[in-house]
């Protein structure tokens, strides 16, 4: 088997990935390794958002609600830890199980009541639904309510990697991005995958050869809210600090833009999209123009909301229609 | 209980509920008869408010501003349909959402850029400034009766259009099926251009209302919209009538539950726990409905006639 341009160029970009931290190092501005970092984490959330977008036709509109459960997790042992002194709670791999299974559970609950609708229906109820965790998270005073929590104290994993060294904290995610990749190239392929995308096609012939497509896709549901999870996990520890702002119902618009700005219909698409997405935003707000005294950059949203408009209406498939065709899929 | 109180928060759910109704009814015709995903609305009803500060500011009255706001804003409606959105009706929900999206940002932007980031105050001439008293002992601000009553009178205009008129018939027909109007020779692109319009200066309608109470500042159109996209899909897509009764009750079940809630939870539940949860949950119950109303009717609650499961 040769390998196809298109193959080259994400092995290239995962090359480019696994090496950055030591070019920064290099050039002596670890800014970017933070930068990075969080597109990646953005990143491995949109891939699990795209098992339902790209692969299923679920566009749910609630995605970050699952960061912010996950994220919370942390921010919420980080915090007993510190005001009451229970150890244990500060303890990586207890976070990590409750961020998984709590995003499960949670996931599970909203996924088997909005899965009962269709269409215009099912982006609201997803919607809905993540508002209503946002809203909890504001109210609740003891942990911060509005202002959010800052979290004193990184996950503790027991000596096997520091997370408190920004390096290791890096190729924590960029491994864990491998993995999702991975993990959804298998998904994708397997007879899941092909039932997931079956009744995204046509919903009334996976019911007459015998599937029913409501356990499939909230099966869906659960693994891509349980990724998400994770990450919210790692996102917490990144930016040391959670807020309801995680999971407000634009940062769920964020991550859907990621995903159309890559290209749904790939694997890689999601994480060209994370990354064009937030260095579009580096990029477009560090404009140097100046137009009748007001820097153009600040206003960098005025290009962006038509920008959006432009691909939606003649970029359907993102930047992965720019890149050279791996082999005809579907 | 105390019975005053009760009965301004009333009104005070019946107001909400009403500036809910006037974002919802030009939503959900779009929703309904183009099939289209709008979260742009919420930018029109921005765009009310800051015109009516700006038209208010140059004629020096309220009253005038308004007027002059409600052309403006249909104008704007129209525009944005003609440019931005009327190829997008074909394509699929995700397109839409995505689109929408951008224009909530560039509107957002563009009012930054024109207004400033600090928001506007709409003044009020002195006669809505008053109070009235309906009950004696209870005075009652006089611009959120008016609110009430502008309210009432569009809702009964608006169901006047709709069921009695021509082009109330087409959007009835075209709510239910549009392939088929269009097939019978009606011009559909007109008709949604309209409608969009109209959606658009309803909107306007309920900022330029809710800014002399709320405040007029960027984001504005945000909260509302997510609000105002509950009733829609509790009253059921499509469904002028849906909307209206949505829309009370979410006005009425938020702003009553905000004010009382906290009372009936310390009958339940110990004070301090009481105090804690009575803000989460309040604002929480909308939601909490609208999950319960699709979960035992995934259509809403009154589905237009032949829109089938």
């Amino acid at each position: 088997m040769t390998a196809s341009p298109r193959y080259v160029i994400n092995a290239a970009l995962l090359i480019f990935l696994a090496v950055l931290p030591f070019l920064t190092d290099w050039a002596g501005d670890s800014f970017y390794t933070g930068l990075v970092s969080r597109i990646l984490i953005l990143a491995i959330a949109a891939l699990s958002l795209n098992l339902l977008i790209g692969y299923g036709g679920m566009v749910s509109f609630g995605h970050a609600a699952y960061i912010g459960v996950g994220a919370y997790v942390v921010g919420i042992g980080a915090f007993h830890a510190f005001e009451d002194g229970i150890d244990w709670m500060l303890n990586g791999y207890a976070q990590l199980a409750a961020a998984l299974f709590g995003s499960a559970v949670i996931a599970l609950i909203i996924g088997a009541i909005s899965l009962r609708t269709r269409g215009v229906y099912f982006i609201m109820i997803t919607m809905a639904f993540s508002q209503m965790l946002y809203f909890s998270a504001v109210g609740v005073e003891t942990y911060g309510a509005d202002d959010g929590l800052t979290i004193y104290s990184r996950s503790d994993m027991l000596g096997l990697i520091d997370l408190n060294n920004e390096k290791s904290l890096y190729y924590l995610i960029f491994l864990s991005l491998l993995v999702v990749l991975y993990l959804m190239h298998r998904l994708v392929g397997s007879p899941f995958g092909n039932v997931i995308r079956g009744t995204r096609s046509n919903e009334a012939r996976m019911r007459a050869i015998g599937f029913s497509p409501y356990k499939y896709r909230l099966t869906a549901f659960v693994i891509a809210g349980v990724i998400a999870g994770y990450a919210g996990f790692l996102m917490a520890n990144l930016n040391d600090f959670v807020s309801p702002d995680l999971m407000h119902w634009t940062r769920s618009g964020d991550l859907i833009i990621m995903i159309v700005l890559g290209g749904m219909s790939s694997l890689f698409g999601p994480l060209y999209g994370a990354l064009a997405f937030l260095i579009l935003e580096e990029l477009l707000s560090s404009i140097p123009l100046t137009v009748g005294g007001l820097r153009i950059g600040e206003y960098w949203q005025l290009i962006f909301g038509p920008l959006l408009i432009l691909i939606v209406l003649y970029a359907r498939n993102g930047i992965d229609s720019f890149l050279p065709a791996a082999r005809k899929e579907e | 209980m105390n019975w005053l109180l009760l009965l301004e928060q009333i009104l005070n759910g019946f107001q909400l509920g009403l500036l809910l109704f006037l974002l919802a009814a030009g939503l959900t015709l779009v929703f309904g008869i183009m099939d289209m995903v709008n979260l742009a609305h919420g930018s029109f009803y921005m765009m009310g408010a800051y015109f009516c500060a700006t038209f208010t500011g140059w004629t020096g009255s309220f009253l005038l501003g308004a007027v002059l706001t409600l052309p403006a804003v249909f104008l704007l409606g129209i525009i944005v349909e003609v440019i931005a959105l009327r190829t997008l009706y074909s394509r699929d929900h995700l397109d839409q959402v995505m689109a929408t999206f951008g224009l909530i940002l560039f509107f957002n932007e563009a009012t930054r850029l024109i207004w400033g980031p600090i928001g506007l105050v709409i003044p009020l001439p002195d006669f809505l400034n008053d109070t009235v008293e309906i009950i004696p002992g209870a005075p009652y601000p006089a611009f959120r009766l008016a609110i009430i009553l502008v309210g009432f009178l569009v809702a009964g205009l608006l169901y006047f259009i709709v069921a009695r008129t021509k082009l109330g018939m087409l959007i009835r027909a075209g709510a239910s099926n549009r392939e088929m109007i269009g097939a019978l020779g009606v011009n559909i692109r007109l008709l949604f251009t309209l409608v969009f319009g109209l959606g658009a200066a309803l909107a306007g309608l309920a900022g330029l209302m809710a800014g002399p109470i709320l405040s007029v500042e960027i984001g504005m159109g945000e909260s509302i919209l997510i609000l105002t996209l509950v009733v829609i899909v509790i009253g059921g897509i499509g469904s002028i009538k849906g909307a209206f009764i949505a829309a009370i009750l979410i006005g009425l079940i938020d702003t009553v539950g905000r004010s009382f809630l906290p009372e009936i939870l310390d009958l339940v539940l110990p004070a301090q726990t009481a105090a804690t949860a009575a803000p989460a949950i309040s604002s929480m119950m909308i939601y909490l409905l609208m999950a319960l109303v699709l979960a035992i009717r995934p259509q809403g609650l009154f589905p237009p006639k032949g829109v089938g499961r």
